[in-house]
């Protein structure tokens, strides 16, 4: 059982937290099986509903990666395998075991990139709409060469949504957080775009329960990434959620919750 | 006061309205838009131009450095400078380009500059630039990486052409086990070195650090005097009096019989330079990275990035000089005592404007223009 302290909305407060000399910022809450969530290139700074959601069911970690929001940017922060050894020594800190580790967009990346190298802690990989992965001819748009408003709207199927998220998280306060994560995500992700063939080749090595879920309207990352995450990793599930872009997590929070319990109730402990 | 004529080599045969249409003139603009015909025509009127700017008495020619765009048609300015090493006979070649960070292998940069130096028996200026933002979408290199880079390959460079090799070079962004190049630049201990950006503090303060030469681009006159009294102050911390021939303005010139008259005549070319070729996306222009966030908060919040101008603007404002040999003449007066620079890098032909009209532009630029600042300090 993990005491948490909560603020409005049912958030944990949150706690900071020292690792290679640099202080990341984590919000934990709940008990139960341990599910670490590694947030994607729009940052992890809110505790969204879906979090709350998992948080009934889960000891819910979700750390702010190096670079992002409130955490430090270290020094050593240069690609996405830079954040994989960082987590799996945070881990390691945390003397976390058996965790159910879930990863979205450029947060799937790391998780992918952490289950090669080591599985020891890990009971359960979840990949949602993941970056990392190529496939030539897939839909898969230039972010930065959108405007805010165009990026918002190829994150999700709901036009209305994509809308009213923007309504919700472009402003003058969420500015300089908004402009660090863009310049950490480019940082990482700029060349080769978003993908390691390194990794591709090594995906084989991930010997754990893996579901892929995948929104299929994805436009940053199509669905045929799905099918290519799930034919990598051997013995990998997929669930994709039909009307649905690239944050399910957001966009359809009842179909994603329930694809990632059945999931992680069929792992076995 | 040197003059030197400045080419963008744009595609002047563009349809505007395509670009327009597109929205920008950089990345996305289809390259479908290039008539190789039109393209081969456009090259050659342009280094003959050059040349006869060379003719008529500037001190030099130079070209410049853009990718994947109809702005400017020399991604690899190198091949231009090596055509015009054979018919400009007396001025300098200067080429501003290249943009260090986007090379893999900055050695090439250091062979290339001194076979154009040999070729040219001491008569190259070397540019060393970052390269605008747009260029690390096109190019694929990491905007993050842009000013290490730049710092890298530049000392790589420098070393290259001024100590003894073979030798090792270990950097964060670039490796070599050997570094000799054949050959070594003319000049000694290499050919001077010009900086252009767009006021950048960091750079402006280098520059002078280095006691190289610092170009203003397409800004406003009190903009640039602004930064050239930066450049002089740095010089100054640095324990030297920075001379004139230090600070060139680059601008664009246009001289016609009358005010009315040239206004009217250089307004679609001039126009389309500003509205359409240098048409930027303020995302396109400035990736993550390329600069500062708090520098990326500024440019954002002026609205400068996408704004319209007329030709009136760019008059008023002291970006260009257009109108009568005596309103050119006043005009220039004004702005060196009010910027205080020993260069000026003139762009004769700029836009869409059609070689007959370049021509007469640079006739009437040497006639009216050189022979009363030519000779004088700034």
């Amino acid at each position: 059982m993990n005491a948490t302290s909560t603020q409005a909305g049912g958030e944990p407060i949150p706690t900071r937290f020292k690792l290679h000399d640099c202080e990341i910022v984590m919000r934990r809450k709940g008990a139960g099986k341990t599910l670490v969530f590694l947030h994607g290139a729009s940052g992890g700074s809110a505790w969204l509903p879906f979090m709350e959601t998992l948080s009934r069911s889960y000891d819910l970690i979700v750390p702010e990666h190096p670079g992002y929001g409130a955490s430090d940017d270290p020094d050593w922060l240069e690609r996405i395998e830079d954040l994989a050894y960082f987590y799996l020594d945070f881990l390691k800190a945390l003397d976390l075991s058996e965790v159910h580790l879930m990863g979205l967009s450029l947060g799937g990346w790391i998780a992918a990139e952490l289950a090669i190298r080591d599985t020891s802690r890990l009971a359960s990989l979840t990949l949602v709409d993941a970056a990392g992965n190529f496939i030539e001819g897939a839909e898969s748009v230039d972010i930065f060469l959108l405007t805010p408003e165009e990026r918002f709207r190829a994150t999700y199927y709901d036009q209305d949504l994509a809308l009213s998220e923007m309504e919700r998280l472009m402003t003058p306060e969420n500015a300089d957080t908004a402009i660090k994560n863009n310049f950490t995500t480019a940082k990482l992700v700029w060349q080769p775009r978003a993908y390691n063939p390194a990794m591709l080749k090594w995906l084989k090595r991930i010997e754990l329960p893996t579901l892929v879920i995948w929104g299929a309207n994805d436009r940053a990352f199509g669905p045929e990434y799905a099918d290519s995450y799930q034919a990598l990793i051997p013995g990998a599930e997929k669930v994709v959620i039909p009307a649905c872009g690239h944050v399910p997590n957001v966009e359809k929070p009842t179909e994603f919750i329930a694809a990632v319990d059945d999931f992680i109730a069929r792992v076995p402990t | 006061m040197k003059f030197y004529n400045f080419h963008l080599m744009p595609y002047a045969d563009v349809d505007l309205d395509a670009i327009d249409k597109n929205g920008t003139a950089w990345i996305s603009f289809s390259n479908s838009n290039f008539d190789p015909i039109k393209g081969a025509a456009l090259y050659n009127r342009y280094l003959d131009e050059m040349a006869y700017s060379d003719q008529l008495g500037f001190d030099g020619v130079i070209v410049n450095e853009h990718h994947q765009t109809a702005y400017g048609l020399m991604p690899v300015p190198a091949v231009l400078a090596g055509a015009l090493s054979r018919t400009v006979k007396n001025g300098k070649i200067g080429v501003l380009g290249r943009a260090l960070p986007l090379v893999n292998n900055p050695l090439t940069i250091a062979e290339e500059y001194a076979i154009l130096d040999n070729l040219t028996e001491g008569r190259l200026i070397a540019g060393f630039v970052r390269g605008i933002g747009a260029e690390y979408h096109s190019m694929g290199i990491n905007p993050a990486h842009s000013k290490d880079r730049f710092n890298e390959a530049h000392d790589l460079i420098i070393r290259a052409w001024t100590e003894p090799g073979p030798f090792e070079f270990v950097g964060k962004h670039y490796h070599f086990k050997y570094v000799n190049p054949w050959p070594l630049p003319y000049q000694q201990p290499h050919p001077p070195i010009w900086v252009p950006s767009q006021g950048s503090s960091d750079t402006v303060e280098w520059a002078a650090r280095m006691k190289y030469t610092y170009c203003q681009t397409l800004s406003p006159i009190k903009s640039v005097a602004k930064v050239f009294d930066g450049y002089r102050a740095a010089a100054e911390k640095s324990g030297y009096t920075a001379s004139p021939d230090q600070l060139a303005w680059s601008m664009s010139m246009f001289i016609a019989e009358t005010d009315a008259k040239a206004r009217a005549m250089a307004k679609p070319h001039i126009e389309a330079l500003v509205n359409q070729l240098l048409s930027i996306p303020l995302q396109m222009l400035l990736p993550p990275g390329y600069t500062s966030p708090e520098s990326l908060k500024k440019i954002a919040a002026s609205g400068v990035v996408g704004h319209h101008k007329t030709i009136d603007d760019l008059i008023e404002e002291g970006v260009v000089i257009i109108g009568s040999p005596e309103t050119a003449r006043e005009k220039l007066e004004e702005f060196s005592t009010l910027a205080g620079f020993g260069s000026i890098l003139v762009k004769t032909q700029f836009g869409t404007m059609p070689t007959a009209m370049a021509r007469d532009n640079i006739a009437a630029i040497a006639r009216e223009i050189l022979p009363k600042f030519q000779g004088r300090d700034g």
